[in-house]
């Protein structure tokens, strides 16, 4: 039926959690209506935000609620009517068109789980580039894109995936992590979800340039969305060849198992990643030896985030040096940034690296939802330092962020307004890492427990220049003595709420709201 | 309701997983898809078709949130503690939440009804605070929109 109204409505875990589902089954009920499901485009404060195809254009509507919809036909919005709601052809929302999509560029634009529409719009060409020239010129490309890994430690991509490459053994792995447990980010669930066969593409990339024949997506229970969306793209994916045996008819073998966490946030860390893979507790593992020669099974193992794999893909079909050309000194290409907590305009903003945060906060996301001055950001997750309205001028780019004593991460900022109490931001950092260390090491298991205890003691004014000096102590403990990132960071939020906002410790602010 | 268990069902679903041990933590997801937790008479059965000792099971069991040893309410209510959504009142929702319902977190009503649990982050951070029951989540969650939720109205189909 050719004269159907195609409208989009994002099947994609923000816009269902308000409402999308049953906006997209009162459209469908609508004479003439071809409802397709995409995935976000990230203007998540417009969800669910549905578009009307019109032509060679596409018109907006956000945030459309079910009780809309009787009004929205009242206003002819099949054919594109003015309406309270009506936002433009979706190009020319600025959210959308001031950002540099390149990872993104499909998240949103195709109906996520139409492999059809994948390829229309450019899939399956860098995979194809890659079997066309070979692993080693593949490994090339990303190594000239500068490529840095996205989950957080920024770990050049080419000398991981080198390292497997030149490992010696026939059993290799990719092992995708996409354990997103940062409070604030959501960029691979909103990839998952919108373009899941970027990962899976990208997964094939990575196995083929480095000799891996298997790969598995380890996939947080939290996202059960995700999971629905992502396996039946596997599926689809194998009925078309593109995985198994001799995908694109070479004679690359390459299939993904999925893996579902459950509930643990340190499972995020790549070695207890690989344990929970195994089937164990997810504790860390020591290092040496690293992952890249024994990671899975004992086995050489790229062990990389969604965003870096799904990057590669694009990186292969546009050039790495192209990618390059996007970005701010060692930081090349983009960062899918996504903005939240406390911000009128919450979502995901991919951007080449070196923007301000203050650009990033102002004018992307408006400010504070609740209109109130901003006092705190924190940036990079929970092991993530609060920063201060006085550093809101510093680039994004992993760096300079350094430089001021934060870490980009996984690219999550979470936005505090004026009614924040730094001391409980601190305390809940200690009390965290308390509930989730994985009690291998003393320093985190240990470590935590006390510094909840310490922090109780200094609010309540006891031997208060003690018990800073003992906190300090304790937190260089952690700092220098934890196996990983959750006990050798946490001291980071702990550190800097201290440091940039001394007031909220002292004893009278303890009931501050 | 929890569903009885029945160790040929126990079986088929290990099975599934070709009874192997790096399987474990996939296969735990599916004991308490079907019986809503893992009870003691699975540990001893999963322990024994894996070739794995009870210790290795239960440590697995034990280490992670989401495998429960009691059976939870009908509804388990889980509201996001993390710092997305404290910075846009998660504390104060789980306040409501704990005085509507009569209980604390990570317990259940007296009628069995709904398990109060908090969770670290659901990805919704744009539109916090973030609730989810069952399997659905919920964004921009107040404490009316809560009440009409636990209410078990107002569900987004």
């Amino acid at each position: 039926m050719s004269d159907k109204v195609t409208v989009y409505v994002p099947n994609e875990t923000t816009a269902v959690s308000l409402g999308a589902n049953v906006v997209a089954e009162k459209i469908s009920a609508l004479d003439g209506t071809n409802v397709l499901r995409n995935g976000s485009w990230g203007a998540c404060w417009l969800e669910p935000l549905i578009e009307v195809v019109i032509g060679d254009q596409r018109i907006a509507y956000g945030p459309v609620m079910q009780d809309d919809i009787e009004s929205l036909v009242e206003a002819d919005f099949l054919h594109g009517g003015d309406h309270a709601l009506r936002l433009g052809p979706i190009n020319e929302i600025p959210y959308l068109s001031k950002q540099d999509r390149l990872t993104f560029f499909r998240v949103g634009l195709i109906e996520s789980l139409s492999i059809d529409d994948y390829r229309r719009h450019g899939g399956f060409k860098g995979i194809t580039k890659a079997l066309d020239v070979g692993p080693a010129a593949t490994l090339d490309e990303v190594k000239t894109s500068g490529l840095r890994g996205r989950g957080g430690a920024a770990f050049p991509t080419a000398i991981k995936w080198q390292t497997v490459a030149d490992a010696a053994g026939d059993q290799k792995y990719i092992a995708c992590n996409a354990d997103e447990g940062d409070s604030g980010t959501f960029s691979d669930r909103m990839l998952m979800e919108g373009d899941p066969f970027t990962l899976i593409e990208g997964m094939l990339i990575a196995g083929f340039a480095v000799g891996a024949n298997k790969g598995y997506v380890y996939l947080r229970s939290e996202y059960p969305l995700t999971k629905t969306i992502f396996s039946k793209a596997l599926e689809i994916a194998r009925a078309e060849g593109l995985l198994g045996k001799n995908i694109n008819k070479s004679d690359f073998d390459f299939d993904i198992e999925l893996h579902i966490g459950a509930g643990s946030y340190v499972c995020g860390e790549e070695t207890a990643m690989l344990e929970s893979l195994e089937g164990k507790a997810g504790t860390v593992r020591f290092r040496p030896p690293l992952p890249a020669l024994e990671g899975l099974f004992g086995k050489p193992t790229v062990v990389n985030n969604v965003i870096t794999l799904a990057s590669v893909p694009n990186i292969l079909s546009l050039g790495g040096e192209r990618y390059a050309g996007f970005g701010a000194g060692r930081s090349k290409g983009t960062l899918a940034f996504q903005l939240a907590g406390n911000i009128k305009r919450g979502g995901l903003v991919e951007k080449a690296f070196g923007l301000t945060m203050r650009e990033l906060i102002e004018d992307f996301g408006g400010g504070t939802a609740t209109g109130r001055d901003i006092r705190a950001v924190q940036v990079g997750g929970p092991l993530g330092a609060y920063i201060p309205t006085s550093d809101l001028d510093t680039p994004l780019d992993y760096e300079s962020f350094a430089e001021i004593g934060g870490m980009l991460g996984h690219g999550g900022i979470v936005v505090f307004d004026d009614t924040v109490d730094m001391a409980a931001q601190a305390r809940f950092a200690m009390e965290f890492c308390a509930i989730e260390s994985c009690g291998k090491c003393t320093p985190c298991r240990i470590g935590a427990v006390r510094g909840v205890e310490v922090i109780d003691r200094i609010l309540a004014d006891e031997n208060r220049e003690a018990n800073f000096e003992l906190l300090e102590d304790l937190c260089d403990t952690m700092i220098d003595g934890s196996l990983c990132a959750m006990g050798g960071l946490t001291p980071f939020p702990v550190q800097s709420a201290i440091k940039h906002f001394p007031e909220d410790f002292r004893p009278e602010c303890g009931d501050k709201q | 309701m929890a569903i009885r268990y029945n160790a040929s069902i126990a079986t088929e679903i290990i099975s599934s997983f070709d009874a192997r041990p790096e399987m474990l933590v996939q296969i735990l997801h599916a004991f308490v898809a079907r019986y809503s937790y893992i009870c003691k008479e699975a540990v001893i059965q999963i322990a024994h078709e894996l070739n794995l000792s009870r210790a290795d099971v239960h440590g697995v069991v034990s280490f992670y949130h989401d495998f429960r040893t009691e059976a939870p309410g009908k509804r388990v209510v889980k509201i996001c503690q993390a710092e997305s959504c404290q910075a846009m009142g998660s504390r104060s929702l789980t306040a409501h939440a704990e005085k509507v319902l009569g209980i604390t977190m990570n317990e259940t009503t007296s009628d069995g009804e709904i398990t109060l649990e908090p969770v670290y982050c659901l990805g919704n951070c744009a539109c916090s605070p973030a609730v989810m029951i069952d399997d659905d989540v919920y964004g921009r969650v107040d404490s009316n929109r809560l009440d009409t939720l636990l209410a078990g109205k107002g569900a987004l189909a």
